[in-house]
């Protein structure tokens, strides 16, 4: 025990008695510790995990590329947020909420950058999950400890996902707290309420993309083959999976003297179709929680639109709105997951 | 002792068409050392894997300590310390904290975990190297490490799979009576897969010859030499001088053997490279040299062959050839 006093605290060096306990408290994951407590294997793995991710190159660029991009799309944002509210604007009590979604044409706004970067950092935190412990030769050396083997994937994606969650919590609040002092005007609960929702619906997103790559570790051997299958369904789904719809459904635009219903039902196809992409439902609904004004992501009758008044919808209608999107999100996520883990339980585990 | 601690039975691994391990029967006793021996590709990594739980048998059951692997892998897991060929450890953690996270894994208290790495990482010579970044580790220490983190679980069985590939001479000596002391110290259990005849011949008490997927021998090195040999269990090496000696056109050999026929149970006299390997069925060390003395031929030595792994190895992998 006073063996391991000795040596975590070696590289902290001559520092007095309370800073040194401060720094050694970042000394690593809490298993490290001589203490008289057994941890739970599989809280081992997501502490090493975790330090791990924290601790790696690749997060820190990261956290710096997704920081700079809030930062300036906050920007932008404040410096605009005098003409984005207009009289008569139905969201004009919900200015905290601008802070999110406001941008001047050049700089995208946050919710955009999140809904851009989102995947990009999932890719990047899941790519060499497994074939990174197999090319490094610790994957059977780790599996023939005394621990299931599902532990392994699971304390992985855990790890992972406490990582982002933390990041984007941080980020959104900070969002906030800047917001705060700039504008001065505190944030209702209802946009309070709607900004962690955001938040939320962001972390099931990244974890969607973070599955994909997780499942592609398994399957592919080369990191970098993983990480390219990644990036590919990304661009896929956020370049040229609209394009590809708009092209299907030229063929299909209902003649002139259509009635009402088959152009609906054209309508509807569309939607649909572009619903079949991760990052459509993430915009969809995270556009449709940022701004309350927005009362339905399908196409309205006339008779539906005569006689509302414009309005906000109050937050639990907003939620009721995008619990399709919600819902596919996650779905999404569990697909990947479940996939990644039927393939991690039938593969071989080899040394090489 | 005399207890079984690993008891595999009819054991097969099928992958596809091809069989890895075909009807495999071993039994290795506690406190043993024991050799699993053949080229590669053999079926002594599956073997292993199977043993741990990690791979399942297609066919035939394992029992290792009394328990299923199949069924109960984690129990295992918890008695058995595998030492997977070509080991690699988290090469951004020091050699103190890759061996703390598996004692962690292995449900330890944080003080047990730090006192029983630091005296292991003591008894592999690592102490020195406790801070350093395994990244940095040289082949021997990673072999060496790897060693210290199959013994932080106190096992009962410890299972080593080619440990001293890629490891310079003076480092395989030293590995391998790292591995007798702990073994005789402790009383574990060792499975021990090599293609390496003499570190085998060295290390182990028994030793399995693994050809093709099956078992082809097992045994120590006497019971192994007699079982392989059946046709001409004693090899006696002969060197004659022929000054004086009419051939009658016959060939040295032939010679030799016509003078040795009258000697009960001589079977053949071939040439080899230093003289003759006289292949008898006893020892017939004796008359032998009678018989060369009263023929006139002068003779320069007598031997008797003991077989070395190394024929133990090439005869069969002869065997096997002429098999196929």
């Amino acid at each position: 025990m006073n063996n391991h006093e000795g040596e975590a605290g070696s590289s902290v060096g001559k520092m007095s008695g309370k800073s040194r306990n401060i720094f050694s408290r970042f000394k690593g994951p809490a298993f490290y510790k001589a203490d008289n407590r057994v941890i739970h294997p599989f809280n081992v793995i997501v502490q090493k995990e975790i330090s791990d991710q924290v601790r790696s190159w690749r997060f820190i660029i990261l956290v710096v590329i997704i920081s700079l991009t809030c930062l300036g799309s906050m920007y932008t944002a404040l410096a605009n947020i005098k003409s984005a509210i207009k009289p008569n604007d139905p969201e004009g009590t919900f200015l905290f909420l601008k802070i999110f979604t406001v941008s001047d044409g050049i700089m995208p706004s946050f919710v955009v950058f999140i809904g851009f970067l989102g995947p990009l950092l999932g890719i990047s935190l899941g790519f060499d999950t497994i074939n990174s412990e197999q090319n490094e030769r610790t994957l059977s050396r780790i599996l023939s400890q005394p621990i299931h083997r599902d532990y392994l994937l699971n304390a992985k994606f855990v790890a992972a996902l406490t990582v982002i969650s933390v990041m984007f919590f941080a980020l959104g609040l900070l969002v906030i707290g800047f917001g705060l002092i700039t504008v001065g005007i505190p944030p209702t609960p209802d946009e309070f309420l709607r900004i962690i929702f955001f938040i939320i619906i962001s972390i099931v997103y990244v974890a969607f993309w973070l599955n994909l790559s997780i499942f592609f570790s398994v399957i592919f051997r080369q990191p970098a083959t993983s990480a390219l299958s990644g990036i590919a369904i990304w661009l896929f789904f956020s370049v040229f999976y609209s394009m590809i719809v708009d092209l299907i459904m030229k063929g299909m635009v209902p003649q002139g003297l259509a009635t009402e219903n088959q152009i609906i039902n054209f309508e509807m196809l569309r939607l649909n179709l572009l619903k079949l992409s991760p990052s459509e439902l993430f915009s969809d609904a995270t556009t449709t929680l940022l701004m309350p004004g927005v009362r339905s992501l399908g196409p309205l009758s006339m008779i539906q639109i005569i006689g509302t008044i414009p309005g906000p919808l109050p937050f639990g209608q907003s939620l009721l709105l995008v619990w399709p999107q919600i819902t596919g999100l996650i779905a999404g996520t569990i697909i990947c997951f479940i996939l990644s883990y039927i393939f991690f339980m039938r593969k071989e585990i080899r040394s090489r | 002792m005399g207890e079984n601690i690993i008891e595999l039975v009819n054991l097969t691994k099928k992958y596809g068409d091809f069989t890895a391990v075909d009807a495999l029967n071993l039994s290795v006793k506690k406190g043993e050392v024991f050799g699993l021996l053949g080229p590669n590709g053999a079926g002594k990594s599956t073997t292993i894997l199977m043993l741990l739980g990690l791979t399942e048998p297609t066919s035939g059951s394992v029992r290792v300590c009394d328990i299923n692997p199949v069924t109960n892998p984690i129990e295992v897991k918890k008695r058995v310390g595998y030492l997977p060929e070509d080991v690699g450890f988290y090469y951004q953690m020091t050699g103190w904290e890759n061996l703390m996270f598996t004692a962690r894994l292995n449900s330890l208290t944080g003080s047990e975990s730090a006192a029983r790495v630091d005296s292991l990482l003591e008894r592999v010579g690592l102490q020195d190297a406790r801070n350093k970044k395994t990244g940095q580790y040289s082949r021997g220490m990673l072999q060496r490490l790897g060693l210290a983190e199959v013994l932080i679980k106190n096992p009962e069985v410890i299972i080593l799979d080619e440990p001293t590939l890629g490891i310079d001479p003076t480092g395989v000596v030293e590995l391998l009576q790292l591995i007798v002391r702990l073994s005789k110290e402790g009383e574990i259990t060792v499975l021990f897969s090599s293609h390496h005849l003499h570190q085998v011949q060295e290390v182990c008490d028994r030793v399995g010859i693994f050809v093709g997927g099956k078992l082809i021998a097992e045994g120590n090195l006497q019971e192994l030499s007699q079982k392989l040999f059946t046709g001409s269990p004693f090899v006696i090496e002969a060197g004659v001088l022929f000054d004086n000696i009419n051939y009658d056109n016959k060939s040295p050999e032939e010679w030799l053997f016509e003078i040795l026929k009258k000697i009960d149970g001589i079977i053949a006299v071939k040439p080899c490279s230093n003289g003759f390997n006289i292949e008898c069925l006893r020892d017939a060390t004796t008359e032998i040299a009678r018989a060369i003395v009263e023929s006139g031929a002068g003779l320069n030595y007598l031997n008797k062959k003991e077989y070395g792994l190394d024929e133990i190895y090439y005869r069969y992998f002869e065997g096997g050839k002429n098999h196929e």
